[in-house]
């Protein structure tokens, strides 16, 4: 089972909405929004791995921006072990964002090229007020224990390292500060598959050391189903279906995240399904399908789904799914809390 | 999370803690070190430097190399040709020893074509930033604003705020100045915002640092290289624009020795002497091409990517 279930979750969000506007002409007016995240709601719990996936542009960066409170949501509530994140005045804030760090996508625009690695790693603990002697030697240490021998590459800039090194110097500039959360987006992605294997089996190793509590977004059903305790799945902004990875895994009630398990690449040949791979690419967020937003692709589309937007119900313990398929077997109103 | 067993644990670069000597770390040339050991090893940059070191010492020490008053003329000896005797680069229409005009000159030019890149650089970088940082209407307010002077050409704006203010070098040091902080606002601007949606920023912010700290060491560590290299391409401009506003009498007042200047009062006797009148030009030619060739190289050392 899932660790740390029992206990109060350590991040929570509800009703996570960010929409941007889209500007043109002299005036710079809107004329249309971005519905980059519409009502997310999850918890994640301490010490569990919650991931999150999706395709392409279905806001899955936007809302690891939004927990971190890089970008202000314009709606929803985030807390953070039990303290209102929104709400934090802004050195109240700057002590919490010691706890939550985050590790980006892009190994090669997310290291400044004109400092070392050794001084890119200390420099959130300068922010912090530790002394720069300690913080060099901290950086150090934790650059060794991510596997960049000090000695080696503490003095070395960005661009004469490899992806996957660069990759290691962003976690070690995520832990320096001792965070609890780690908001890790697409953090293998860019890298190459042995290398993916590398920086994945880093990450559970500090996980487990350091009791950390991660929230791993990809695209790569494969990495997520590996490293989860939990799933959300993500289309178009929304969660459409939530629950364990091996729930999901063994049995997926979305259409849309069946789909997603029937393209995702298998070596297990009892894996493979029957239903047809999703076609086409999303619709546009700017302008999203009424109703259920799938409904344009899904296989079994009804006239109701155009009608109103499905709601997340819990099809089996801690299994939610927003879809009209499961209303008869639902528990209506069990989700979400 | 379980391990992945096919390809086995993590993978440690390089030798292991403890087995390599101290001496072995060998620190790499911080960025503009390595700049400078490139711009170092560039031929046209060298020649171009060394015809620029030349130029700002012999301006620099006029007043002891220049054999003769700039000022002091004699009519007896109007337009002596070059390699005339006493008169090394001959002597201007009223009979002033021209080696000493140009290097007295040389030390205006170069003051007049510096002075305004140097404070469009500091305004312009501080401005760009700012907007570019800042952005929203504070953005737009200090664009919009440098479009304005941005519509003109470079040439009628300077001659249109010189002509207002009248003549003098202080007045030309801050017409000049004015047609060049909007160029380098622009440029400072689009570097701040491309750098701005960097990752490195996000990660900065992420860490808790304030607005002073991710600007002081995250930005204009990443935007000043652009910024630079785009001022010292201007600096031709300006000395150019500079010698322009003094040959129409906007500039520098006479007798003072000015490279625009002589080539004004100059200009009528090439039916008499074709090569003393051309000096000063070719001093100007020379001054800006050194300072084009330094930018490219500057440009060309600057561009280390990953």
């Amino acid at each position: 089972m899932s660790p740390g279930i029992g206990s109060p979750p350590l991040l929570q969000a509800r009703g996570l909405r960010k929409h941007f506007p889209l500007r043109g002409g002299v005036l710079q007016r809107t004329y249309a929004w971005v519905r980059a995240v519409d009502g997310v709601s999850f918890d994640v719990h301490p010490t569990e791995t919650l991931g999150i996936v999706g395709e392409s542009g279905c806001g899955k960066s936007t809302l690891a921006r939004l927990i971190l409170r890089l970008i202000e949501p314009d709606a929803g509530r985030i807390t953070f072990g039990g303290e209102d994140v929104r709400s934090a005045s802004p050195p109240r804030m700057k002590r919490l964002r010691r706890d939550m760090q985050l590790v980006f996508q892009d190994p090669y625009a997310s290291l400044n090229p004109r400092l070392t690695i050794e001084d890119a790693v200390a420099f959130s603990l300068l922010v912090h007020g530790t002394p720069r002697g300690e913080a060099r030697a901290r950086a150090r240490a934790l650059l060794d224990r991510v596997g960049l021998d000090p000695r080696l590459y503490g003095r070395r800039y960005a661009h004469e390292l490899s992806g996957g090194q660069r990759q290691r110097v962003n976690i070690a500039r995520a832990l320096v500060l001792d965070p609890k959360l780690l908001v890790l987006d697409e953090p293998v992605s860019a890298l190459d598959k042995s290398v993916q294997a590398q920086v994945l089996n880093l990450l559970a190793e500090l996980k487990r050391e350091r009791a950390l509590t991660y929230v791993f977004i990809s695209h790569d059903l494969n990495v997520i189903e590996h490293v989860s305790d939990r799933v959300l799945v993500m289309y178009l902004g929304e969660v459409v279906e939530t629950g364990t990875a091996d729930a999901l895994a063994q049995s997926p009630r979305h259409p849309y995240t069946q789909a997603l398990f029937a393209s995702a690449p298998s070596m297990d040949p009892d894996r493979r399904m029957d239903r047809p791979p999703l076609a086409g690419d999303p619709p546009n967020a700017i302008d999203p399908p009424s109703g259920c937003r799938f409904r344009t692709r899904c296989a079994f589309a009804m006239p109701r789904c155009a009608e109103a937007p499905p709601a997340l119900r819990s099809v089996d313990a801690a299994h939610d799914v927003a879809c009209y398929l499961y209303e008869a077997e639902a528990t209506v109103g069990a989700a979400p809390r | 999370m379980t391990q992945i067993e096919a390809v086995g644990g993590v993978a440690t670069f390089g030798p292991g803690p403890g087995s390599l000597p101290p001496t072995l770390n060998v620190a790499p040339m911080s960025y503009w070190r390595t700049v400078a050991w490139r711009l170092a090893r560039d031929p046209a940059t060298l020649v171009a430097g060394s015809v620029l070191v030349l130029i700002v010492l012999s301006a620099v020490l006029a007043p002891w190399l220049a054999p003769y008053d700039p000022s002091a003329g004699s009519i007896r000896l109007r337009l002596a040709p070059v390699g005339a005797s006493a008169h090394l680069l001959g002597t201007d229409e009223q009979g002033r020893d021209m080696l000493s005009r140009l290097l007295w000159g040389g030390r205006m030019t170069l003051v007049a074509g510096l002075t305004p890149v140097l404070i469009a650089f500091v305004l312009g970088t501080g401005l760009g930033v700012l907007a570019g940082y800042v952005g929203g209407l504070t953005n737009t307010l200090v664009m919009r604003t440098m479009d304005i002077f941005y519509a003109f050409p470079a040439v009628l704006l300077a001659i249109a705020i010189s002509g207002a203010l009248g003549p003098g070098l202080p007045n030309t040091l801050i017409s000049l100045s004015i047609v060049f902080v909007p160029r380098v606002v622009r440029v400072a601007e689009s570097a701040t915002v491309q750098v701005k949606g960097l990752e490195y920023i996000a990660a900065a912010r992420a860490s808790g640092a304030g607005v002073r700290a991710i600007v002081r060491h995250h930005l204009l560590a990443n935007v000043l290289g652009p910024i630079l290299v785009f001022a010292s391409t201007q600096v031709s401009l300006a000395i150019i624009l500079a010698a322009g506003l003094s040959f129409l009498g906007l500039g520098v007042t006479p007798p003072a020795a000015e490279w625009g200047l002589m080539l004004n009062t100059l200009r009528q006797s090439i039916y008499v002497n074709a090569l003393v009148p051309a000096l000063p030009g070719i001093a100007i030619f020379v001054t800006s091409m050194a300072f084009n060739l330094l930018s490219d190289g500057l440009r060309d050392a600057m561009e280390i990517r990953a």
